[in-house]
């Protein structure tokens, strides 16, 4: 249950300012794959265009292709509700539904489209994802109190467990451990490597050493000034990109020397 | 001499605070004294009613007789005017803020602020000069087809000026207010909590109903509040457009009466106790309006804990 992504000369816009640049990427099935690079580089904005998040965006598009497993998520009636049902995204801010209790959290994804759900099966569904998301034991007791009342760590993974409830092909997460202390973000790192036996991650981080730690792959974006479009400069095997890159701007920025 | 060095004295952050705060308790203070002011006011001039012989008192049989009906009246007119402008309100406020394209928007919603500065007299006269004979038809099909239900008993009004027609002229009177104030919290929904449900795979409206009507739920109510302070106390709409009777179940035939009206129309003529008795019935609809503003204040704390405010 998860899926490659190929990536084939994306430009991504504001209207018309086009804030990523020919893009092409493969993204492996059940891999962990790290996006680094600069602020204001366009990792944000070309994360959301793997799912569509993109176009929520006023003045949000796309040219060029995106596959999921060959099917490419921008041609003409795709349903962009479909693809992010099986595109699943944390962000870096958690937030759950402040109006809902934790385990109406869990399933809120579950209960779209009017999908029913029995009882049995939501509990059952419930713990699922809260144990795949290490939450379920500090929860366990008061799932039916809200969600905005746990810690951001705490949050953070109640916002993973809601996403892996849907069963998505790939989870994205846009610095996801940003907001988040110490200890919450190794929780979190944890939990990606554990996440990745069932699909394929996708994370943007400003932490090289995260990278380094979650990471099989490392894709490194760079912008060559202010208004200039961001671009994947080097994309390789998480070990080669820190310990042997081949581009002098991905060794500078690896090292500290600039960024 | 001790001195402490983190110890300033009189500087001028200190004397801003100072001002402000006594500034904003100055204001509170005057609000609450002119509240309790008109309240005592409404309390004195009201009593010789309430002291009353009750055969003197409006009707003959005192003042609770007297009062009652108009209560009721007051509030099938607002309660007509509530339940039409609410899901009204709400929908064109999700047009525009959720829908509609950037441009008709704006448009759409500067001549919904419009219609908030209309003077009630115009819509009165509009209600009276035109609503109220385009209902007729409608009002006597009502009663053929729906007559055995009591609020549509026949015959109908044959001039249209029914508690119905003022029902409906104060729902158009109280659809901008709701409108714009929801429409203002729609868009203060947070793009946080709007981008986690349509991650998750929700269609425009899921996202509203998970994202955007929670979070506005007090918002709306407190909108609906307001409109319901217009509409009860609304009296030159009302005034124009009902042709006022005792108090029947029909909405639409003639009869009914709102306290609002009721005062405008005999204030002009009334004196000693008739005039404390319309002074009484103030006090009434000044009474009906604080419980339901508490009544909302109730219901919106009861979902404090799931309000995200924590
Ligand atoms: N909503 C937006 N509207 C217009 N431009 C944007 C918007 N969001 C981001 N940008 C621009 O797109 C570029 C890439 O931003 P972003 O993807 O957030 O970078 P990163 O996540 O790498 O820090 C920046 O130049 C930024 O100013
Ligand atoms: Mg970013």
């Amino acid at each position: 249950m998860s899926k490659r992504i190929d990536v084939k000369d994306l430009n991504v816009y504001y209207t018309n300012f086009l804030a990523v640049e020919d893009v092409s990427i493969e993204i492996e099935a059940k891999s962990v794959t790290a996006f680094i690079g600069p602020s204001g580089c366009g990792k944000s904005t070309f994360l959301r265009t793997l799912n569509r998040m993109h176009e929520v965006i006023p003045g949000g598009r796309v040219e060029g292709e995106v596959l999921l497993d060959g099917d490419n998520l921008y041609e003409s009636g795709v349903d962009p509700v479909t693809v992010r049902s099986q595109i699943g995204m944390v962000f870096q801010r958690p937030n759950p539904f402040p109006t809902m209790s934790i385990k109406d959290n869990v399933l809120a994804g579950v209960k779209l489209n009017n999908k029913k759900i029995s009882r049995s099966d939501a509990d059952a569904l419930v713990e699922k994802s809260l144990r795949g998301a290490n939450l379920w034991n500090e929860v366990k007791d008061r799932l039916d109190k809200p969600g905005s009342g746990l810690s951001g760590g705490q949050q953070q993974r109640l916002c993973i467990a809601r996403t892996i409830a849907v069963k998505p092909q790939v989870i994205l997460m846009d610095e996801p451990c940003s907001a988040l202390d110490p200890i919450s973000t190794l929780a979190i790192e944890d939990l990606i490597n554990e996440l990745k036996n069932e699909f394929t991650v996708v994370i943007v981080t400003h932490n090289m050493q995260q990278a380094a730690r979650v990471s099989d792959k490392t894709a490194f974006f760079n912008i060559a000034g202010t208004g200039k479009p961001g671009k994947l400069i080097e994309y390789a095997d998480t070990t080669t990109i820190f310990s042997n890159p081949g581009v002098k701007a991905t060794e500078d920025y690896v090292s500290g020397r600039f960024g | 001499m001790t001195t402490n060095a983190l110890r300033r004295s009189g500087s001028k952050g200190q004397a801003g605070d100072k001002i402000f705060s006594g500034a904003a308790l100055g204001a509170g203070i005057l609000i609450l004294v002119t509240l309790l002011a008109v309240a005592v006011f409404l309390l004195i001039q009201a009593l010789p009613t309430f002291t009353a012989d009750p055969t003197l008192v409006s009707g003959g049989e005192g003042f609770f007789s007297y009062i009652y009906p108009i209560v009721i009246g007051t509030v099938i007119a607002a309660a007509i005017a509530l339940l039409i402008a609410t899901p009204v309100g709400i929908a064109v406020a999700l047009f525009i803020s959720h829908y509609a394209p950037r441009r008709l928007a704006a448009g759409l919603g500067y001549v919904i602020d419009l219609l908030a500065a209309i003077p009630s007299v115009i819509y009165g006269a509009w209600g009276y000069l035109v609503l109220a004979p385009a209902l007729v038809p409608s009002f006597q099909w009502l009663a053929e087809n729906l007559g055995f239900i009591p609020l549509f008993e026949g015959p109908a009004s044959q001039t249209g000026k029914t508690i119905l027609t003022a029902g409906i002229v104060l729902a158009v009177m109280v659809l901008p207010i709701i409108t714009s104030l929801s429409r203002e919290i729609f868009l203060q929904t947070p793009k946080l909590h709007e981008e986690a449900a349509l991650a998750l795979g929700a269609t425009r409206w899921e996202m509203i109903t998970m994202s955007v009507l929670p979070f506005a739920r007090p918002g709306i109510i407190s909108a609906v509040m307001l409109g319901l302070g217009r509409a009860l106390g609304e009296t030159m709409a009302v005034a124009l457009v009902l042709s006022t009777g005792s108090l029947i179940p029909s909405l639409i035939k003639s009869g009914n009466q709102t306290i609002a009206a009721e005062i405008a129309l005999n204030f002009p003529e009334a004196f000693g106790l008739r005039l404390s008795e319309l002074i009484a019935a103030g006090l009434v609809l000044f009474v009906i309006t604080l419980v339901v503003n508490l009544i909302a204040r109730a219901i919106i704390a009861r979902h404090k804990e799931f309000s995200g405010a924590n």
